[in-house]
């Protein structure tokens, strides 16, 4: 029962916000929009602390990668029972361009730095939807992953992971260290109350530059263009049978 | 009002119109309103305005059994400047002004009786001005209930009334929703703190002042809540400010089965005197006790069940439920269940929850109906007794699933809308039911409001000198009677 579990969390446009496009198409609007943790952050977080209550873990510690404002995210972390924090600092057009590769390269020398037995993320950020991360971090680390996990059972040095996969559900037996990805039936996560809220302000978040952990924020991909999808043109009424099989032909459709 | 009742609840499904009478009644419609309908097209754009059949028919009907009333059009403003200019353009052309928030409501009071305009709320969608150390937040009409606390989820802090639906909480507001913790956290009338209205000649009033939020306030007379229960036959509510509650650190559920009614209430009445803050103490009578075994598969004891939940700290929750217990067992109480993680209280709670459902099961093809009469505490026991007795001596399905903490109880009556007898039955059953209330000190509707069903059971509870108080209020409001015309007076 030595573990220390390493939780990423990531800071997203809220889940509700009707996203905009910005005018450059170069991005989306995230000036004054509501932010908040990644629902499959929330799980990854949930699971690492129900482990911590059943005493499986001793530690669950939780990471983010950004400017300042993630410091809320790694707080709110903390209010569902994380005991302490890790603030990656990342900001400007490093922050623009942080993709999972770094990302990733920042948890596996972070999980190698803190010694710890266990990384749980969410399976996919809502931003990106990359579900890339937890299957990069493992290989840097040479780790087995367990990924699109909806049940997790620690037994011994091994766990075993229930995944969700397209003919139903594969349980494998992974080695510790590992890596496990959550996806959304692996549990509902609890609200953060207001006494942990108040709890949580105590905590620590240690802050760390990526440079002192020897990763490189170099991107290789460049964003050329971000569009909406194309608008719902309003159908057309026709009187007759007539008038349909005309508009069709002029639609070339026969 | 008993014919109007009847025929409403005769003709449950729109009347299909033969092909060419839609452009008849295009045609047929009046110069005034052609010309209203450009002027709020000039205000909301094309696209802030519809005629379409399907939508108007989709604004004139909610979740009651009344038939569906379409408006004359649909407008979507997005603020509530476009708000009170088409309403200057209504009062204008004599149009009657219908609010909508999410066509949840249980007693026909979106249905356009005389035609008009809907105004659709949904766009206004907008969570403003959280103030989370003062507890209170200021919400647009189209932000519901769960979107609000899904957006209040990382604060610590929630919006406790529930009344089942994803209502809007401006439409929770208008109609003074209460639901399953009103024992707790009270309903609508005691957290509402602030309105923004816009009266039916365009003009906007702050009920509180603009922007004040006091938690308290001995400030003038009690606009705000003259327009919480209004039903929009005051003013169309443009934002409300709420009262907010910590989020419960834990939760614990429970069940208990009881020998009788009379037991169930003297529990819940032992209870709340011991001064258990209880969260929810829900009542199902045996007979929907029997419909969710069936519906779920599941063997709860075919008898009054009382369903509980307490918010609190873990060592709080101990003490709460250990007092509960013994209270129950004292009145005979048995099988004493209770969980505190979350899947296991969904489980012990699945059979209130699907009680709707369960109860529609009882006879497929058949649709449901919900009375909601409120009675002081005390005679709880005498009227849920005195009902069951009519429910049986009148052949009628009516399983019981009420509040019991506030005395307000709901038969979820299923009938056959096709059967004119059953029909009638049912209707001289909730007339019944409604007086026998009122004779008891209740009223005839807790939470559900008195939409376009009630109107007469409101005059006989409230007599004539308060129902012309209440007239003269609206005639001072509206004195053209264009807000939601033939509801509620």
């Amino acid at each position: 029962m030595a573990a220390r579990v390493l939780v990423g969390v990531k800071r997203v446009i809220d889940y509700a916000v009707k996203i905009r496009v910005k005018p450059d198409n170069t991005g989306v609007v995230t000036d004054g929009v509501k932010h908040s943790m990644n629902p499959f952050c929330e799980i990854a977080v949930e699971e690492a602390v129900r482990l911590k209550e059943k005493k499986l873990v001793k530690e669950v510690v939780a990471v983010s990668c950004g400017p300042q404002q993630v410091q809320e995210t790694i707080r709110t972390a903390l209010a569902m029972g994380a005991d302490r924090g890790i603030h990656v600092e990342v900001s400007g057009k490093d922050y623009d361009t942080l993709g999972p590769l770094q990302v990733s390269k920042i948890l596996a020398a972070l999980a190698k730095k803190e010694e710890a037995s266990l990384v749980i993320l969410g399976k996919q950020a809502i931003d990106d939807d990359c579900n890339q991360t937890g299957q990069m971090t493992a290989a840097l680390l040479d780790w087995p992953q367990g990924t699109f996990a909806s049940e997790v059972t620690i037994d011994g040095d091994k766990i075993k992971v229930i995944r969700e996969i397209d003919g139903g559900l594969e349980t494998i037996k992974i080695n510790m260290p590992a890596v496990v990805t959550a996806d959304l039936r692996l549990n509902t996560p609890r609200y953060a109350t207001l006494p942990n809220i108040m709890k949580a302000k105590k905590k620590k978040i240690a802050s760390v530059k990526p440079g002192e952990l020897g990763v490189d924020l170099t991107s290789r991909l460049e964003v050329l263009r971000v569009e909406e999808p194309a608008q719902r043109q309003a159908g057309v009424k026709v009187e007759t049978v007539e008038d349909l099989v005309g508009k069709l032909k002029e639609a070339g459709r026969i | 009002m008993a014919g109007a009742l009847l025929r409403s609840a005769l003709r449950l499904k729109p009347r299909l119109r033969p092909a060419g009478a839609e452009r008849r009644r295009y045609s047929q419609r009046s110069e005034g309103l052609e010309r209203a309908v450009a002027a709020f097209r000039s205000v909301s754009g094309d696209e802030g305005v519809s005629l379409g059949e399907a939508v108007r028919e989709q604004h004139g009907r909610d979740e009651s059994v009344h038939r569906c009333r379409p408006p004359d059009v649909v407008v979507f403003p997005r603020c509530v400047e476009e708000v009170s200019a088409l309403a200057k353009i209504c009062h204008e052309h004599q149009l009657p002004i219908i609010p909508f928030g999410t066509g949840t409501g249980l007693e026909g009071g979106v249905g356009a009786l005389k035609g008009g305009v809907c105004f659709s709320l949904r766009n206004m969608d907008q969570v403003l001005d959280l103030h989370q150390e003062d507890f209170d937040v200021t919400v647009e009409p189209g932000v519901t209930r769960k979107a609000l606390n899904s957006y209040l989820r990382d604060t610590g802090l929630w919006f406790p009334v529930d009344p089942g639906a994803d209502a809007s909480l401006c439409g929770m507001a208008s109609t003074s929703a209460s639901g399953t913790n009103a024992v707790r956290y009270g309903t609508m009338r005691e957290n509402v703190l602030n309105l923004e209205v816009v009266l039916a000649d365009g003009t906007i009033i702050h009920t509180a002042g603009r922007g004040r939020r006091p938690r308290k306030t001995s400030a003038g007379y009690n606009l705000t809540n003259l327009f919480v229960g209004s039903e929009g036959t005051l003013g169309i509510l443009t934002k409300a400010t709420l009262r907010l509650y910590g989020i419960p650190e834990s939760m614990v559920s429970a069940v208990c089965s009881f020998p009788s009614v009379q037991a169930a209430v003297d529990s819940t009445v032992q209870v709340l005197q011991a001064g258990v803050p209880i969260a929810r103490i829900e009542f199902l009578d045996d007979v929907m006790i029997g419909a969710c075994n069936s519906f779920n598969s599941l063997s709860y004891p075919v008898t009054p069940t009382l369903f509980l939940e307490f918010h609190g700290s873990s060592k709080s929750l101990e003490e709460q439920v250990s007092i509960t217990e013994e209270i129950t067992r004292d009145n005979g109480g048995s099988d004493f269940a209770w969980a505190e993680d979350e899947e296991t209280r969904a489980k012990l709670w699945k059979a209130r929850h699907d009680a709707w459902y369960a109860s529609l099961a009882l006879r497929p093809g058949c649709k449901a109906y919900s009375t909601d009469v409120c009675v002081p505490l005390s005679r709880l026991p005498q009227i849920i007794v005195e009902t069951k007795e009519d429910l049986i001596r009148n052949n009628l399905t009516g399983p019981i699933a009420g509040h019991v903490g506030d005395g307000n109880f709901h038969c979820i009556m299923v009938l056959d809308p096709n059967d004119p007898d059953e029909v009638q039955r049912v209707h001289e059953f909730t007339e019944r039911l409604a007086r026998r209330a009122l004779a008891m000190d209740g009223t005839c509707t807790g939470e559900h409001g008195v939409g376009l069903g009630k109107r007469a059971l409101l005059r006989e509870e409230l007599g004539p000198m308060a129902m012309e108080v209440m007239q003269g209020l609206k005639a001072t409001l509206d004195p053209k009677n264009l807000m939601n015309p033939g509801k509620v007076l």
